[in-house]
């Protein structure tokens, strides 16, 4: 997706996009009773079996335009009409509570993993089990599991994802002739010989405090595997750990070798250093391709999976954020509904839709890769390679727990890595009260 | 409303008083003839409408908020509203990491406004008062930065913090590696940095709050001070900033409270990171969002509201006290 986080978040400062929501805002204020009463005269509408509601978090213009493309395809195939409700991805993500507690549309917009499951467990969102009867053979097994609620019914329907790798530029490796590492020791190495070679090994941003938590996973199930690090996403597993002072261990390792100041530096200025060649690598999600607006610059960049440190684990475990669709728990327009998932867990759609949007890649692995450029083919094939999927700290956790406790803690590590046993023990202590709620 | 009332009283004024008890009698006859039924109508609007709305927006939500302090809520269905007794408070005093450092930031945040942009402000107001020529500009152009919303001028400073591309670090020559200085992130020194741009804007606020105060002192006790042959800074010492006085209670109430409400510039900053936690930016990122620790976050808020009334109900007393005596 475009300028979003990994995390979904859209990122923040005063766009003007925030100016115009307040406007209309105000707009909406005024306007606010003849609305109501209109809702009132289209909820009958809504229920007709010709239309579906969908609540939209793809405020931004590439990924509107290519879910516009989706639905007028489906409404040529089916007579249905998705009717769509945009908002804003931020203030989707912020209301999604009310929303989901309120009318919400029938079709909603939302992430896999724990985020999902959250509120399939409250009962906000219905089981679709009837749908993956039928597109089940388009997913592979590591999409069905991310579709899953806790309960082990169906309750999303992925339909696009990106990978979190090691980003680099082919020109400078090849320059200064680096090998791609596959071990921690050869990353470690790696990372010497580029400061000496007067390059900033690693780049990072951290204002936004969201990408520390990519290095922090990567680290954890590549060292302590995945099923360690969803049982410490879940909050089963303890942070004081001597596992999990072991990632801290690592990364201390490594942060000698990340970017100078990155607690003031966001994500897009990191980005312009691996962009001006100054920065050998970058740990970040497929997004970085963004900042990469010259062509030429663009097919330059490349990417690797993040080397190996256990050799039990090996590189088998991916973090690819997905994307999909939820149903909210009473749909007015219980068959539409079905048959619009059914069309949208198809690989016409996915090829469908990144024909819009080709910064993304499909969530199905039956979707013609034809069109794909490199990098993306590339990204496609780790995700279809992977046994297992992680989606993002974020996702993968209560989002109170990450953002209430993990982002700051995580930033408190990096000013101060000599202190992780207090703050392990502060996120413990903490974790236990926000998961005993 | 006048005319209608005048209109009606001379026929009770008409009839003379013909005794005591009759009196007694039409008194409060006349009383409720003084308001028509218009008038009752609309007295009840002025008077029921703010009611409603004030105790609906204050009184009721502020309530409801010390009472969620003593729950656990995630903000879906009211059921699943769970009584916790002091556990939020306990949480917060003992295991929150961010608390106090925040507790620390609204208190340093008030002090560094009352101790440097607060005289600074009195200094330009004293000099924009002396009638020097384009006035009128440097008022404008000191006053400008209250008019910017706090929202733009934590974007606008944030671009001259900036580590790699900001106006400081560029001047300066800090934004080579092994040379960085992290105004943003740097938890020894984000807080002042942000403090910088409060103090920037508060200068302004502080300057026409003076300057309204100053043109009302009396220009003969200026003349009297002069011709008693006081120098300027005596005169402004002795004479001039005494009968400030109520401004200056006005410009510590403001200053506290800016200091109690600071958010905005810090959330736009770099959102309340390490070093710069602030209280408001702790319950705004519990509450808001797809957090939703509705009753953690309402025992920091029912904090913050100890401490302002710990403020405003001495001030207020003080203040009633006075007028009493008056």
């Amino acid at each position: 997706m475009h300028d979003l986080t990994p995390s979904g978040l859209s990122v923040p400062g005063p766009s003007r996009r925030t100016l115009l929501r307040g406007v209309g805002g105000a707009a909406a204020l005024g306007a606010g009773i003849p609305l109501l009463s209109a809702c009132g005269g289209s909820g009958s509408s809504a229920s007709d079996t010709k239309t579906v509601t969908l609540g939209s978090n793809a405020s931004d213009a590439v990924p509107k335009k290519a879910f516009a493309s989706v639905y007028t395809a489906f409404q040529k195939q089916s007579g249905i009409t998705v009717k769509v409700n945009t908002k804003d991805h931020n203030t989707f993500q912020e209301q999604i509570n009310s929303y989901l507690q309120g009318t919400p549309d029938d079709v909603f917009n939302w992430f896999a993993g724990y985020r999902m499951q959250f509120f399939a467990s409250k009962g906000l969102a219905s089981p679709i089990d009837d749908v993956w009867e039928k597109i089940g053979g388009n997913f592979p097994e590591a999409m069905k599991k991310l579709s899953k609620g806790a309960d082990g019914k169906y309750y999303f329907v992925p339909l696009t994802t990106y990978p979190w790798a090691i980003f680099y530029r082919k020109s400078v490796f090849q320059q200064h002739g680096y090998e791609v590492p596959t071990t921690w020791d050869e990353l470690v190495a790696l990372c010497k010989q580029m400061k000496k070679d007067g390059l900033v090994p690693i780049a990072f941003g951290d204002k936004d405090a969201w990408p520390a938590m990519g290095t922090f996973d990567q680290i954890n199930f590549r060292l302590n595997g995945y099923d360690f690090h969803v049982q410490l996403m879940a909050g089963k597993a303890s942070w004081t750990d001597a596992k999990v002072k072991a990632v801290f261990d690592h990364w201390s390792e490594l942060l000698p070798y990340h970017q100078d100041g990155f607690m003031g530096r966001t994500w897009q200025d990191a980005a312009q250093t691996l962009v001006s060649k100054k920065a050998g690598m970058y740990l970040l999600g497929s997004f970085v391709a963004q900042q990469f607006t010259n062509k030429a610059d663009l097919d330059d960049l490349d990417f690797f999976a993040f080397p190996e440190i256990n050799s039990a684990y090996g590189q088998d475990t991916v973090e690819a954020p997905t994307d999909g669709f939820m149903v909210s728990k009473s749909p007015k327009n219980h068959d539409g509904v079905v048959k619009l998932l059914e069309y949208l867990g198809s690989p016409a759609a996915e090829e469908l839709y990144l024909k819009g949007d080709p910064s993304v890649v499909a969530a199905s692995n039956k979707a013609s890769t034809s069109a794909y450029s490199a990098l993306q083919k590339k990204a496609f094939e780790m995700i279809g390679g992977a046994k297992s999927l992680t989606q993002f700290m974020d996702r993968d956790s209560r989002p109170d727990f990450t953002s209430t406790v993990m982002q700051p803690g995580l930033q408190k590590f990096l000013q101060n890595p000599k202190g992780v046993d207090s703050l392990l023990s502060s996120i413990e202590r903490q974790k236990k009260t926000i998961f005993a709620s | 409303m006048t005319s209608e009332t005048t209109s009606k009283s001379p026929e009770a004024a008409a009839v003379p008083p013909p005794g005591a008890s009759r009196e007694k009698k039409r008194v409060p006859q006349g009383h409720r003839r003084l308001l028509t039924r218009r008038d009752r109508v609309t007295l009840a609007f002025m008077a029921g409408v703010p009611t409603v709305l004030h105790v609906a927006l204050v009184w009721v939500t502020a309530l409801a908020s010390i009472a969620l302090a003593f729950t656990t809520w995630d903000g879906i269905g009211f059921d699943s509203i769970k009584w916790v007794g002091l556990d939020n408070f306990r949480q917060l005093f003992t295991d929150n990491p961010q608390f106090w450092p925040a507790v620390e930031h609204n208190v340093i945040w008030f002090v560094v406004l009352i101790l440097i942009p607060t005289p600074m402000g009195l200094f330009l107001a004293v000099q924009l008062d002396k009638r020097i020529r384009f006035s009128r500009v440097y008022q404008t152009a000191f006053f400008l930065p209250v008019v910017v919303s706090l929202a733009v001028t934590g974007f606008v400073w944030q671009l001259v913090y900036n580590p790699d591309t900001g106006l400081i670090n560029s001047l300066i020559g800090a934004n080579k590696p092994g040379h960085y200085i992290d105004w943003i992130g740097n938890p020894d020194l984000n807080l002042w940095a942000v403090l910088v741009a409060a103090s920037w804007r508060h200068t302004g606020y502080m300057m026409i709050l003076y300057l309204a105060g100053l043109k009302g002192v009396d220009p003969s006790l200026r003349e009297a001070s002069a011709l008693d042959g006081a120098n300027e800074w005596q005169t402004f010492k002795n004479v001039i900033f005494p009968t400030l006085r109520p401004t200056n209670t006005v410009v510590l109430v403001v200053t506290i409270i800016e200091a109690l409400r600071a958010f905005d510039l810090v959330f736009v900053f770099n959102k309340g990171a390490q070093g710069t936690e602030l209280l408001s930016i702790l319950i705004t990122n519990n509450i808001i969002g797809e957090s939703s620790r509705i009753g953690y976050g309402s025992a920091i808020a029912v904090v913050l509201l100890v401490i302002s009334l710990a403020v405003i109900i001495p001030y207020l007393i003080a203040t009633f006290r006075k007028e009493r005596r008056a």
